[in-house]
């Protein structure tokens, strides 16, 4: 009788203890992780532009955490659902083309400005009112701001709005990426990787 | 002047070279195992010539083979020696009277499955030579294990003639006297241990230099294994002579032997049980091992701190596997099961950089989280 | 003072030094070009704001663009001449981009600013000169780092509050080939030793440690003799360190003077360190102590391909043809190439490669290959390098990394290259940042020892670019999100405002004494529609129209919309008027879509535009006045052009109308209007284009 209780004191003892380590280990080591949505919203490119049909990237981010579909996204493209399948653990998909292409380069809009009537409509359009100008004046574009997302181009009576490539300048400029190594038989006078840097003059 | 129409080359820096090359390197590594060859060679007869040489053509066929499939020029990567070393590499490790099928095998094995089907040079997880190795330990046991000549001093004549060797390995050890053949030296003692003491142990002629001197005629003294000290010291030579035109770095064979001595020094204590110091470390494979199989780059770790560890786990398993495995050897094993870890340690070992206070060590924090960090901490 | 004690860095190589051939004869004096290309961002911030225009006469020495911001530096005319063009031009850059350049035709004169040339700018006493003023002269003159990177002095020396313990002064010269330095300090040790003088003056640092490579014993000992003719043993050292390339890099020469580290992403003033190369220290004496701006530097000119190989002073933006042409450049003989070819060395390509020559700014290990030799010297450029196909063998094709671990022992910085390899490979940016690539100076050690010739630095760079692109794109994205936010958490309190208000306008219009109010607001309307508008606002207004030619069409545009704007808050008014009178009739039921309180504000919009549109049409008048008929010369195929682009531009907009009205969108009403207005402007030009043919006729 006396070795089942000692049984019973022991194994509650250790559970106690136990218990209490994990509850410790519990409070002092808690992740502070994102919530779901709010990492999906991070990955997402923020340009709030719409083509997704959710009004901007954390409605979609709400609605892909309720198991919407991760490719919906042109302005984020191919890296941004591969980043998302990695996040949530599904196999990356194709970009659904009826939501738009990604684009090569990425653009921002351009005012032509002198044929701007001042209508205020593509102010209203953008969704991160990275335009200013007021009625009856002439508008301009933040470009620092621009996420290059077209709202303003539809909008505009005049169409005086033109999506502009980003230049390169020697502030953003990089080195490419070297060409792959592996030499192949088939085209074996393209294979070395000097072959894209030379450059002719004329 | 017409220079300015005709246009520079464009490439991008450094325009000099140091002349360093991978098929230098590899040249490299298979000349200083000649040293070791020899030695084998005078200790157990032309097997290990012979099947290097086998080996040597089939790693060269197996391997213009798969880069024609794979639609690689076959000239420019046959040049760069690796195939050959692995072939080398294998000849030396199997037994010279190993029939030539089993060499076949193992290096179609290793340069098929091991190398070419990782995606050729560079990028094979497992050392080529190895896997060959043990594909061939496992699934022919009897011709691995019973197949190694007895030192010449011992079967009380000359070494194994030529000929003969051809006869054995092409057509069966039918005419092979059982003379000829034994186990090796640390097989020898790990099985006569289980009844003997070490005194009586070291009566049997592969250790006592004195019973293998009179056996031959009084001209062999103080040899304490077999041959095989002489065949490991001609390795070790040549990974000095590696080391000091900078091969490879001191870091792997170093923790691996000084690993692999701890263990033996401090299990040996009780020599009737286990293999003393001096036969784990001279005989065997273990010269071998750690200066041409665990070097191999491809497949070892490759931080400073990490090639430590590396060597150490080898030589560690190298003991563990001999004093409590069924094989006889565990070069391979032991490298193959580092191999493994290998990802994984240079994963938690990376060096301190310049200007860092300590090393950054384990798995990268995403990029794009850690850019918010540095937004908010400086919004 | 005591023996240092040197330190050493961890990696290292020694590649074949070749200084010998261009040390042999003292510095050239280079002939003046007939032209420079001077371009004005030559330095780390921001390029110079030119100040001079085409056709400018300038003098050697004088400014013509200015800095802008505080990290820029000033850019001189290198001689006398008459500029002749201010356009943009390739670069001598590894991006091979273009920035605007000034081109300056020499007249041949090289005369100096008067007050260059008489001495006036020159500060004598420099040692007891303020700081301030030494600082000012050095940014005035334009003296950036001549080492390589190009980083302002001035803003590098402006260390007030830092307490900077020690100066090093960079003569290592560790790249192969280059010896701008070495033939600086033998021939010009005074007038550096002089220019580290100041600098200790401006860095009030303790001590100063001159760190120069033991392959330079004539430049080890002229300066040391220079360091006792100037009594200043007690404060500065000169040291002579081991070869080992990149010995110069900043990082590794102070960590084998002091054995300290610069912390990564840092600079060297957080652990009391200043560096300064040799040529800038000789730039600064020239500044100060003879007021001459950065217009020459020294440059090495080597390589088998040319005859002379030797050190000269050159002109900032002399063409490296000049350059070449004077040191005699041969390109190679076909025969030889044909050698070359048949004896296999290196791949196809790099034989073909071998027909084009090779010109290398810079030196072999971090140097960048030029696309012409029409690209002018800068100030950093401390080496022209043509060397031969068989010196330097264009780079082999790579073979696959076996992961020898050559280059992690290489490395200065303690990196492992190849790991950093295969994530820039894969473009796994994360596990490169984690591995410090950021840590990367780009040296060179690395694909230098390589056995697979992998183009490793090439990789490094592209992946801290992309890195650096990557963060930029997550910061904008985390900008707009921010803005979304603020402009989403706006339209609801504008929502919620309006709802408010409205409510509120509905209690209100129930009290009885909404009537009174709407009476009141029509009275006070009428008074002002009666009263015109102020004199006094329009008279300041009149008097601040500029003297400049005005622009008549756009002064006529902008009276047009000031109307049409008059005419719609006039419209706005009456609409206003005729919701108050519903209201009044007790029709409170009636959706009310602009709020009577506003009606004042309305009244007041009426009288400001009018007024816009009475001063608009004085302006016009008095224009038209002082500016009669001088129309500017328009060509038939412009007004064709402008009429065809409006033609495009109206058929597009058509279709979005259709699309419009098909979809019943909102923005009908604005894309009538702006329909109507294209066809207006459309048949101005019809008649615009007739009246040019009648008047042609």
């Amino acid at each position: 009788m006396s070795s089942i209780l000692i049984a019973i004191v022991l194994l509650a003892t250790l559970a106690i203890i136990f218990g209490a380590i994990l509850g410790f280990a519990a409070v002092r080591f808690k992740v502070e992780g994102n919530p779901i949505v709010d990492q999906i919203d991070h990955l997402l490119p923020q340009t709030q532009c719409g083509q997704c049909s959710y009004p901007g990237c954390k409605p979609y981010a709400e609605a892909i955490a309720a198991g919407e579909k991760i490719n919906k996204c042109p302005p984020g493209g191919e890296s941004t659902i591969i980043a998302l399948a990695d996040l949530l653990g599904v196999e990356p998909e194709p970009l659904d083309a009826e939501h738009g292409a990604e684009k090569d380069v990425p653009m921002v809009a351009i005012i032509r400005e002198d044929e701007c009537i001042g209508c205020t409509k593509c102010i209203q359009a953008c969704p991160i009112d990275a335009i200013m100008g007021a009625a009856k004046q002439m508008h301009t574009v933040i470009t620092d701001e621009c996420t290059g997302c077209d709202l303003c181009v539809e909008p505009c009576p005049v169409d005086c709005i033109d999506m502009v490539p980003i230049a390169t300048t020697l502030q953003n400029w990089h080195w490419d990426k070297p060409d792959d190594l592996i030499a192949t038989t088939e085209k074996p006078h393209e294979t070395p990787h000097e072959t894209p840097h030379e450059k002719e003059v004329h | 002047m017409a220079l300015s129409n005709s246009g520079f080359v464009k490439i991008t820096s450094p325009h000099t070279h140091g002349g360093n090359t991978t098929s230098r390197i590899m040249l490299l590594v298979i000349l200083a195992t000649v040293p070791g060859i020899i030695a084998l060679t005078y200790f157990f007869g032309w097997g290990t010539l012979i099947n290097i040489v086998l080996a040597s053509f089939t790693a060269l066929a197996c391997e213009a083979l798969i880069l024609k499939i794979r639609k690689r020029p076959i000239s420019f990567f046959l040049k760069d020696n690796s195939a050959l070393l692995t072939a080398v590499l294998l000849g030396i490790a199997l037994p010279p009277l190993a029939p030539w099928w089993v060499t076949v095998v193992a290096v179609s094995f290793a340069m098929i499955f091991a190398k070419h089907l990782y995606g050729g040079l560079g990028n094979n997880p497992f050392n080529p030579a190895m896997v060959g190795y043990a594909l061939v330990l496992i699934s022919f046991p009897v011709q691995m294990t019973t197949n190694w000549t007895v030192p010449y001093f011992m079967s009380g004549a000359e070494t194994i003639p030529f000929t003969n060797s051809l006869s054995v390995i092409f057509s069966g050890t039918a005419g092979l006297s059982d003379a000829f053949t034994g186990a090796t030296p640390l097989d020898t003692y790990k099985h006569l241990a289980k009844n003997e003491t070490a005194v009586e142990i070291l009566q049997n002629p592969l250790f006592s230099s004195d019973v293998a001197g009179a056996a031959s005629g009084g001209s062999a003294s103080n040899w304490f294994a077999g041959g095989w000290e002489f065949v490991n010291i001609a390795f070790l030579l040549g990974g000095l002579a590696l080391l000091a035109l900078r091969i490879f770095t001191w870091h792997i064979p170093l923790s691996l032997l000084a690993a692999l001595g701890t263990c033996s020094v401090i299990f040996g204590w009780d020599a009737d049980l286990y293999v003393p110091w001096s036969l784990h470390i001279f005989t065997g494979a273990t010269m071998l091992g750690a200066f041409f199989i665990a070097t191999d780059p491809v497949t070892a770790s490759t931080t400073p701190l990490g090639k430590i560890i590396y060597g150490a786990g080898i030589g560690i398993l190298i003991f563990v596997i001999r004093t409590w495995g069924a094989y006889p050897d565990a070069v391979a094993f032991a490298v193959l099961l580092m191999n493994f870890a290998a990802p994984l340690i240079d994963t938690y070992t990376q060096p301190r950089t310049y200007g860092h206070e300590k090393a950054k060590r384990g798995m990268p924090a995403k990029l794009d989280t850690s850019t918010t960090d540095s937004t908010s901490k400086e919004g | 003072m005591q023996p240092i004690t040197l330190h050493s860095f961890s990696g290292g190589i020694h590649p074949q030094e070749n200084k010998h051939q261009s040390t042999q004869t003292p510095i050239t004096v280079l002939p003046l070009p007939s032209q420079l290309i001077v371009p004005v961002g030559q330095h780390i911030g921001a390029p110079a704001d030119v100040i001079v225009a085409v056709g400018n006469r300038v003098l050697k020495g004088q400014l013509i663009a200015q800095p802008k911001g505080f990290v820029s530096a000033a850019i001189h005319a290198p001689t006398s001449g008459k500029i002749v063009a201010i356009e943009q031009r390739e670069l001598p850059h590894s991006s091979g981009l273009q920035g605007t350049c000034v081109i300056i035709d020499s007249d041949g004169q090289d005369t100096w600013l008067e007050e260059i040339a008489n001495g006036s700018r020159a500060i004598a006493d420099y040692l007891e000169a303020d700081n301030e003023v030494l600082i000012n002269r050095i940014r005035d003159c334009g003296i950036t780092g001549l080492g390589g990177a190009g980083f302002p002095t001035s803003v590098k020396m402006a260390v007030n509050g830092k307490n900077i313990e020690t100066l090093i002064i960079n003569g290592a010269e560790c790249e192969p080939y280059i010896t701008a330095d070495d033939k600086l300090m033998q021939e010009r040790a005074l007038e550096t030793m002089r220019g580290i003088q100041i600098l200790l003056k401006l860095t009030a640092a303790n001590h100063c440690l001159i760190g120069i490579e033991d392959n330079k014993p004539a430049a080890i000992k002229a300066m040391k003799e220079a360091l006792h003719q100037v009594h200043g043993e007690h404060f500065i050292n000169v040291v002579s360190i081991p070869t080992k390339y990149p010995s110069g890099g900043e990082k590794q020469l102070i960590e084998i003077l002091t054995g300290k580290e610069v912390p990564s992403g840092g600079i060297p003033a957080e652990i009391g360190i200043v560096c300064q190369n040799v040529g800038t220290c000789e730039a600064v004496y020239r500044a100060v102590a003879e007021g001459k701006p950065l217009i020459s530097r020294i440059t090495t000119i080597t390589g088998e391909s040319i005859e002379q190989p030797q050190n000269v002073e050159v002109l900032i933006g002399t063409p490296v043809k000049h350059l070449l042409d004077f040191a005699g450049f041969k390109q190679e003989k076909s025969l030889f190439q044909k050698f070359w070819h048949s004896i296999g060395a290196g791949s196809d390509n790099s034989a073909a490669s071998a027909a084009k020559p090779r010109i290398i700014m810079g030196g072999p290990m971090m140097g960048f290959t030029l696309s012409s030799d029409e690209l002018p010297i800068l100030k950093s450029s401390n080496c022209i390098l043509a060397p031969s196909q068989k010196e330097l063998p264009a780079n082999d094709v790579a073979s696959a990394c076996i992961r020898c671990g050559l280059c992690t022992e290489a490395c200065p910085a303690d990196l492992l290259p190849q790991q950093l390899y295969w994530f820039s490979k894969s473009g796994e940016l994360d596990k490169a940042e984690q591995h410090n690539i950021a840590d990367c100076i780009e040296c060179g050690a690395c694909s230098y020892v390589c056995p697979s010739q992998i183009p490793l630095v090439q990789y490094y760079r592209h992946t801290k670019g992309a890195i650096k692109e990557e963060r930029a794109a997550q910061d904008k994205s985390n900008r707009s999100k921010i803005r979304f936010e603020a402009r989403q958490d706006r339209l609801d309190r504008e929502a919620a405002e309006k709802e408010a208000k409205r409510q509120a306008r509905a209690a209100a219009a129930e009290k009885a004494q909404a009537a009174k109010k709407a009476a009141a607001a029509k009275a006070a309307e009428e008074a002002a529609k009666n009263g015109d508008a102020n004199p006094d606002e329009s008279s300041p207004a009149q008097a601040a129209v500029k003297p400049e030619p005005v622009d008549l069409d756009k002064l006529q545009k902008q009276l047009d919309a000031a109307q049409a704007g008059l005419k719609k808050s006039m419209d706005k008014v009456a609409e206003l008027k005729a919701a108050a009178a519903a209201e009044k009739n007790g029709d409170t039921e009636a959706p009310i879509e602009a709020p009577i309180e506003n009606m004042e504000v309305f009244e007041k919009a009426v009288a400001t535009r009018r007024d816009k549109v009475k001063l608009l049409a004085l302006q016009l008048a008095e224009a038209k006045k002082s500016a009669p008929v001088v129309k500017k010369e328009i060509t038939r195929d412009d007004i064709e052009k402008k009429l065809r682009a409006q033609q495009d531009r109206i058929d597009k907009t058509k279709q979005r109308f259709e699309l419009a009205q098909e979809q019943g969108s909102e923005t009908l009403p604005a894309l009538q209007k702006g329909l109507d207005k294209q066809m207006q402007k459309l048949k101005e030009l019809e008649e615009e284009l007739a009246q040019f043919d009648k008047a042609g006729a």
